[in-house]
């Protein structure tokens, strides 16, 4: 007889956790809800945390990862609180992603810039110093490259052969994959420029790494490139200003084209290898879910992301004024990202 | 011929004897490869356990600021808390409840901490030097303050000691987790803050104290140094719960039919041959699921224990499925045909005879098939758990992190110095929780062990 009347209980329980959950699936989301780069996923979490403990009545943002193109796709599947409501991202949003938005019936796409952050690229730090330039990247990277004027399977095993200024050291670099915003700065910044040097390899040949295992292509964060690096010492990787910043004692940078990358020489543009930082916010989503406008508004301030701000302690390059009001601004006025952009 | 069988039975002696020395040594030679194997589990066992403890308990213990703090009134200028009055509408006294609060966080906190620091410095300190006075301390700790102050605003005017945390770089500076003889360049902190901490830590200002941070606080990357597992604990903790709730009843049901009452045809040989499929599919592809299901589709929300708890329990079900038809089916028959005979019906000899005495082997199934769902992080990480959160969650319904994505997510931040120690602390504490949970099943197993 007990047993029978503890399982009915437990029937109960059951009938009603399932209840539960489907009546609070209607209820109204509090929280705003964060995905995408895991670049600006550092400096979006700060602000969130700040926003959180300044404003007591509004829940700190949940800020989750899945690089820029996994955190666009997120935003991109529609309306709803289920959805979330901003996608950082490390590059500018793409036409097909904007398309993909708008099919789904997200079209109010606002963007927002909010800093720079350079990328550099880092050796360990018992190894010998590098002194890059596009070309040298490109050289060690591309699948094909000229010797005597003819195009070959690229041929270098040892930076000393691509340029004998640099180091007699094993060529192997350490890059972020496609789902990466920084893979997209990589290629137009670096390897492009690089292959432009290069005249006989042109358009998409300029894409082609070469797939003999010394270019190592790592999907997760940088902290796996840097356990690349302590398992392979001659590796050189790809790293944010930021990362490379707070592992300083581990690792040492590549000047490229003869400049140290700092928050100084990227923020002047000196430093050739930079980008702007994003986050994307649903305008659809601004009347719903409480606190959104707000910490759109609280991190373009300049409080938390300008000059002497955590974020500035966190790696970011802090826009100037104008740009800073620009985007203020922007925002604001509710500007959307046109599709045919 | 007597001589001819006498030689005889000398050589079979001989051969069999030969043959024993033979099979003496096999058995000796498979003795020591067996032991030999056991060794090598037990060694790489130790070496896992050595390493993470020894990387992972010293971060128990962080460096932290123990100093007097003086609650300047000329900084705080705020109203008195507002009492509730009489008469007085909930409603309206959380508006002027807020609105305090809301002051309360416009206080220049910092200030008084930055006062505090330069009273024990001793030293008149130029306004450049007050970046590397901050960076001595953790910067949530201005938080901690209003947060005090909140509670008891009759702190107003005093002078209390209180305790704060370092910041991460200061302790990952006086535990030595950074080369000290780097150059300047190449340290986080600049020569003025290390000397500064190398001072205080001489003067017993900072002392290497117990982290109640790691457990009592959520994750923070504003203050790596007030990152704690508070918030990962109760996200598992909801998750394990709906685990139990759902996976339990559904699993022994379903066991206790297939085993005691379904007739054995071609249809249940199907299905239980599908329950041991399922237990065999990769946690992933139930995150995959959980994914498209129930957020996608059933529209739960992003990143809840909920959604967590419901994909852990599909993973949990087949297990416990088969721990309790195993079981079940170690029950022997005579115990049923006894009950049978003496007039039970049979639901009647399942619950009264039958269960009770399957119980121990249940709950040791269902206690491990729990933990290894708190152990599970794949699927998590689909269903959006692996996002920074910040709150506590107070229901399942609310995003939160869980304690082995918190790993993850540890082990994934950039200050390595700092949270490399931290993850291995963070390990620590879930094969503790793990451990516990497999002790209770052994303790409940030997305390409803019926034999015969």
């Amino acid at each position: 007889m007990t047993m029978s009347v503890s399982k009915q209980a437990l029937g109960v329980a059951v009938v009603a956790a399932l209840s539960a959950s489907v009546s609070t699936s209607a209820m109204a989301r509090e929280t705003v809800q964060i995905a995408g780069s895991s670049t600006v996923l550092p400096f979006a979490s700060i602000v969130a945390e700040e926003f959180g403990n300044t404003f007591s009545q509004f829940n700190t943002p949940v800020v989750g990862s899945g690089g820029s193109g996994g955190g666009l796709r997120q935003f991109c599947q529609g309306v709803g609180e289920n959805t979330i409501d901003i996608a950082n991202s490390s590059r500018a949003i793409r036409s097909g992603e904007v398309a993909n938005c708008n099919e789904n019936g997200v079209n109010e796409i606002l963007e927002v810039m909010f800093g720079y952050d350079g990328i550099v690229f880092a050796s360990r730090i018992d190894r010998a110093e590098f002194e890059l330039t596009p070309e040298h990247v490109f050289k060690a990277a591309a699948a094909q490259v000229t010797v005597d004027g003819e195009l070959v399977a690229n041929p270098y095993t040892r930076w000393s052969d691509v340029d004998s200024s640099l180091p007699d050291q094993e060529i192997v670099l350490v890059i972020p994959a496609s789902n990466h915003g920084t893979r997209e700065v990589f290629e137009e910044k670096v390897i492009h420029i690089g292959c432009e040097s290069v005249a006989e390899v042109e358009g998409d040949a300029c894409n082609n790494l070469r797939g003999d295992g010394r270019i190592v292509e790592i999907a997760g964060d940088y902290t796996e490139t840097l356990a690349r690096l302590d398992a392979q010492a001659d590796a050189i990787g790809v790293f944010g200003l930021s990362f490379y910043d707070q592992n300083r004692d581990r690792l040492q940078v590549a000047t490229v084209n003869g400049v140290v990358p700092s928050l100084e020489t990227i923020g002047s543009g000196e430093y050739p290898v930079s980008r702007p930082l994003f986050f994307y916010v649903k305008g659809e989503h601004l009347d719903v879910i409480p606190g959104l406008a707000e910490y759109t508004e609280f991190f373009l301030n300049d409080m938390i992301s300008g000059f002497g701000s955590p974020l500035e302690d966190a790696g970011l390059i802090p826009m100037d004024e104008a740009e800073r009001a620009e985007a203020l601004e922007q925002f604001q006025a509710r500007t959307v990202v046109s599709p045919a952009e | 011929m007597s001589i001819t069988i006498e030689q005889r039975r000398q050589h079979r002696l001989m051969t069999i004897e030969k043959s024993l020395a033979t099979r003496h040594r096999k058995e000796k030679r498979f003795r020591r490869l067996g032991l030999m194997a056991v060794m090598t589990g037990m060694t790489l066992v130790a070496i896992l356990f050595a390493s993470i403890l020894m990387r992972g308990v010293p971060a128990f213990w962080q460096a932290t600021f123990f100093m007097e703090l003086y609650f300047d009134p000329e900084v705080i200028q705020l109203e008195e808390k507002p009492e509730r009055a009489s008469g007085e509408s909930p409603s309206d006294f959380n508006q002027r409840l807020s609105a305090w609060q809301t002051q309360a966080g416009l206080v220049n906190w910092q200030v008084l901490i930055d006062r505090a620091l330069e009273d024990k410095l001793s030293e008149d300190l130029e306004p450049s030097q007050l970046r590397d006075l901050r960076a001595l301390l953790a910067s949530n700790e201005r938080f901690t303050l209003r947060n005090k102050f909140m509670d008891d605003p009759s702190l107003l005017g005093q002078t209390i000691e209180v305790k704060m945390l370092a910041s991460a770089n200061v302790d990952v500076w006086l535990k030595g987790n950074i080369d000290r003889d780097l150059a300047d360049a190449r340290q986080q902190l600049s020569a003025q803050t290390r000397a500064w901490a190398d001072q205080l830590y001489e003067e017993g200002i900072i002392r290497n104290a117990f982290s109640t941070a790691l457990f009592l606080n959520t994750d923070s990357r504003s203050s790596p140094a007030s990152a704690g597992l508070a918030g990962a604990f109760m996200g598992s903790l909801f998750m394990m719960m709906i685990v139990i709730a759902l996976s339990v009843p559904l699993g022994v049901a379903s066991a206790v039919y297939l085993e005691e009452f379904a007739p054995k045809n071609r249809l249940t040989d199907i299905i239980e041959i599908n329950i041991n499929n399922l237990a065999a599919v990769p946690s992933i592809v139930f995150g995959l699921l959980g994914a498209s299901i129930f957020i996608g589709y059933l529209g739960l929300p992003l990143s809840a224990p909920l959604v967590g708890g419901l994909v852990l329990t599909l993973m949990t079900l087949p297990t416990i499925i088969i721990a309790t038809r195993a079981s079940l089916r170690s029950i022997p028959p005579s115990i049923r045909q006894a009950a049978l005979g003496i007039g039970a019906s049979k639901v009647q000899t399942v619950f009264h005879h039958v269960l009770p005495i399957a119980l121990p082997g249940i709950l040791t199934g269902s206690i491990l098939g729990v933990a290894q769902a708190l152990g599970e992080t794949a699927p998590l990480l689909l269903i959006g758990m692996n996002a920074f959160v910040a709150n506590v969650p107070s229901t399942p319904f609310e995003q939160s992190a869980a304690l082995p994505v918190q790993i993850y997510l540890w082990q994934g931040n950039e200050l390595r110095n700092f949270f490399e120690a931290r993850t291995s602390a963070a390990i620590i504490v879930l094969l503790a929780l793990m451990l516990s949970l497999n002790a209770l099943a052994i303790w409940l197993r030997k305390k409803f062990e019926t034999r015969w």
